[in-house]
């Protein structure tokens, strides 16, 4: 019930600002008789509409994890993130298998597993990629080659 | 004869050694991937894209690739649902109802045997039919203006969320949703104002729909599965032997047949897809044989009819997608995504001025359904093995390569986490049973649909009448309209029918 509600009241918010959003987009010499903001605002009108709907009439409640695993989903995102921007700098190979060991173990948490499950994702996959479909990928920090 | 004509042409492209090679390589992924409990035709494609571009295949070979992992993971999701009464995706679901018992009453090869032959007796068939009916329907869309185009995309809209949710807001909501993301970006048509940006250099491109498909389909799945910590993995599976039932084979020639041909029809339908396909033809059969079929207690027909229905219904909803360039299911919508990116306008031109793409494609979807015979019946047992990777190691490679996949093809941190993002929204929305296939077409055709609007009142000068001034175009918004209030009075008449677990009990 509750999320429903909280759901339909973020998207009523959300549509209002598209709306404000789309009345600030400056008109243009080019002009057609529609114009930039009318398709925009009458996605952003529905999208309110249905928002209200949600508001008037939830669902039943959906089971939401407890809260110890929303931390931990709330981690793997962190750690995805951390991921994307270290793949780059620090090369693939350690990386991706300490975020791999780290998903392994949060999803089943066997700590020899989830490392060797990292380490062997880590090295195959940067095989496949590298040599079997010929990714430009780098496998060390470059710093390591001086 | 046109059609033996371009069939040759396709056969020609198709039976090189190469694009051969692509599409047996595409079917024992596709396969693999439908197997797996948790992938399913949409995310197991969707994963799949981002490395077929950077490996720079022209457009006939990856198309041909990935369809061939399409058809391969209709096939495969059968495997996890006899075995472990768990659908690998979701039109597999109504294979479980009598697959899964016949499994604990000891048929598991028997139900594997009889549908695999029901897919691909669906799959031929549709295979057949796309080749028939696809050329007509081709020649029809020249009649589309934009007018017409708009109304299209409204029918689409309106029956993608229908049968397959259960609140026609929340289906809804989510078109919008993609909608409004498909805005962001420069407006063209305008001259470039930038729309939504924020001031964002990033998005000023608008957002990638490939990063949109593998957060929505790929990431979110991790997110799942730390959840419930992998449950229902299938560690201990065992198949003895396989032997070909031909006697109940016989017996349900007629079934798979016509289940073919409602599935074939319902994957034609704008967003009904296969769940549509495979749960119309269960409660058909169901019907004809009356309580003397014994349906849901594990009998041949029971497995036969919705598997050939799904599979017949994969087929079909290519017709749309390559005639009219609006997708008939998810899968079908990230098929589109790949045409996008490869340059391709599907759509009536796309039969006369690149014939080698589109005959191409069929004539491989006829061999990858003979290769996909032989895998999928001799060679079941390899795949059964499959159903015992622990998902703590599968899903972290699925990850993974989602990563890679989207950062060799963009190059760029924002677009990475973006897609993380997508992941998070696409766990919440399933959570929240907001449907996620709309989003992803909503951000595919938002603006084209924009465009047709715009260029409809351009040509009648602003008048919004124009939109309803053809027979097709009327006739689209009536079905646009009957197809998004149908779900509320069938809802109560099709009540989905019970797993089999609780059947048992009662």
């Amino acid at each position: 019930m509750a999320s429903d509600r909280v759901f339909g009241l973020v998207v009523i918010l959300g549509a209002l600002a598209f709306i404000a959003s789309a009345l600030q987009i400056p008109a243009t010499f080019i002009s057609d008789p529609v114009g930039s903001k009318t398709f925009p605002i009458i996605i952003a009108s529905f999208a309110a509409i249905c928002g209200g709907i949600l508001v008037m009439r939830p669902d039943p409640e959906p089971e939401w994890p407890a809260l110890a695993t929303l931390l931990s989903l709330l981690f793997s995102v962190v750690l995805l993130v951390g991921y994307a921007y270290t793949i780059r700098p620090l090369g693939f190979l350690i990386p991706t298998a300490v975020a791999a060991s780290v998903l392994s173990y949060q999803i089943s948490p066997r700590p020899r597993f989830a490392l060797l499950s990292g380490f062997g994702l880590s090295g195959g996959l940067f095989v496949c990629f590298k040599f079997a479909l010929g990714l430009g990928l780098v496998a060390f920090p470059r710093a390591f080659f001086g | 004869m046109d059609l033996l004509a371009n069939l040759a042409l396709g056969f020609e492209i198709a039976l090189s050694p190469w694009t051969l090679f692509l599409a047996v390589i595409g079917c024992l992924l596709g396969t693999v991937i439908g197997a797996l409990p948790g992938l399913g035709p949409s995310n197991g494609v969707a994963i799949l894209i981002p490395i077929t571009f950077t490996l720079g295949l022209d457009a006939t070979a990856a198309l041909v690739l990935l369809t061939s992992v399409y058809y391969g993971a209709m096939y495969g999701g059968r495997i996890s649902s006899i075995l472990l009464n768990i659908p690998g995706d979701e039109p597999a679901m109504m294979t479980t109802l009598d697959g899964y018992p016949m499994a604990r009453a000891g048929r598991a090869g028997d139900a594997l045997v009889i549908s695999g032959v029901a897919s691909f007796v669906g799959a031929f068939l549709a295979t057949v039919l796309l080749a028939l009916v696809a050329p007509y329907l081709a020649r029809l869309a020249y009649k589309f203006g934009p007018a017409e185009y708009f109304a299209l995309y409204m029918l689409a809209f309106m029956t993608l969320g229908g049968i397959g949710s259960n609140n026609q807001a929340k289906a809804l909501l989510a078109s919008c949703i993609g909608l409004g993301i498909a805005m962001i970006g420069l407006d063209n048509t305008a001259g470039g104002v930038p729309r939504f940006t924020g001031g964002n250099l990033h998005l000023y491109d608008g957002i990638d729909f490939l990063v949109a498909i593998v957060g929505l389909f790929a990431v979110s799945e991790v997110f799942f599965f730390i959840e419930s910590h992998g449950k229902g993995s299938a560690i201990g599976v065992k198949l003895e032997s396989v032997t070909i039932p031909w006697r109940e084979l016989w017996v349900t020639r007629w079934t798979m047949l016509r289940s073919s041909v409602v599935g074939f029809v319902a994957g034609v339908l704008p967003g009904a897809g296969a769940s549509l396909g495979s749960f119309l033809t269960y409660m058909m059969e169901k019907t004809i044989a009356g309580p003397s079929g014994k349906f849901g207690t594990g009998v041949a027909r029971g497995v036969a009819a919705p598997e050939a229905g799904n599979n017949a219904a994969a087929g079909g909803a290519l017709v749309p997608m390559l005639t009219l360039g609006v997708p008939g299911s998810g899968t079908t919508a990230v098929l589109l995504a790949v045409l996008m990116t490869l340059n391709i306008t599907p759509g009536p031109t796309l039969f006369t001025d690149r014939p080698e793409v589109v005959w191409g494609l069929i004539a491989s979807l006829f061999i990858a359904n003979f290769v996909l015979l032989a895998l999928n019946v001799p060679m079941v047992r390899l795949f059964v093995k499959i159903l015992s990777v622990p998902p703590a190691l599968l899903l972290p490679g699925v990850t993974m390569i989602s990563f890679v996949g989207i950062y060799s093809l963009t190059g760029s941190y924002f677009d990475l986490v973006l897609m993380i993002g997508f992941g998070v929204m696409g766990y919440v929305f399933r959570k929240l049973d907001i449907p996620t296939v709309p989003i992803i077409l909503g951000i595919l055709l938002g603006n084209q649909m924009e465009d047709n609007l715009r260029r409809a009142m351009i040509l009648s000068r602003g008048d919004w009448t124009y939109l309803l001034s053809s027979a097709i175009s009327i006739g689209l918004w009536i079905a646009a309209i009957l197809g998004f209030l149908a779900p509320f009075f069938l809802r109560h008449m099709l009540k989905r029918p019970v797993a089999p677990d609780e059947a048992n009990e009662d």
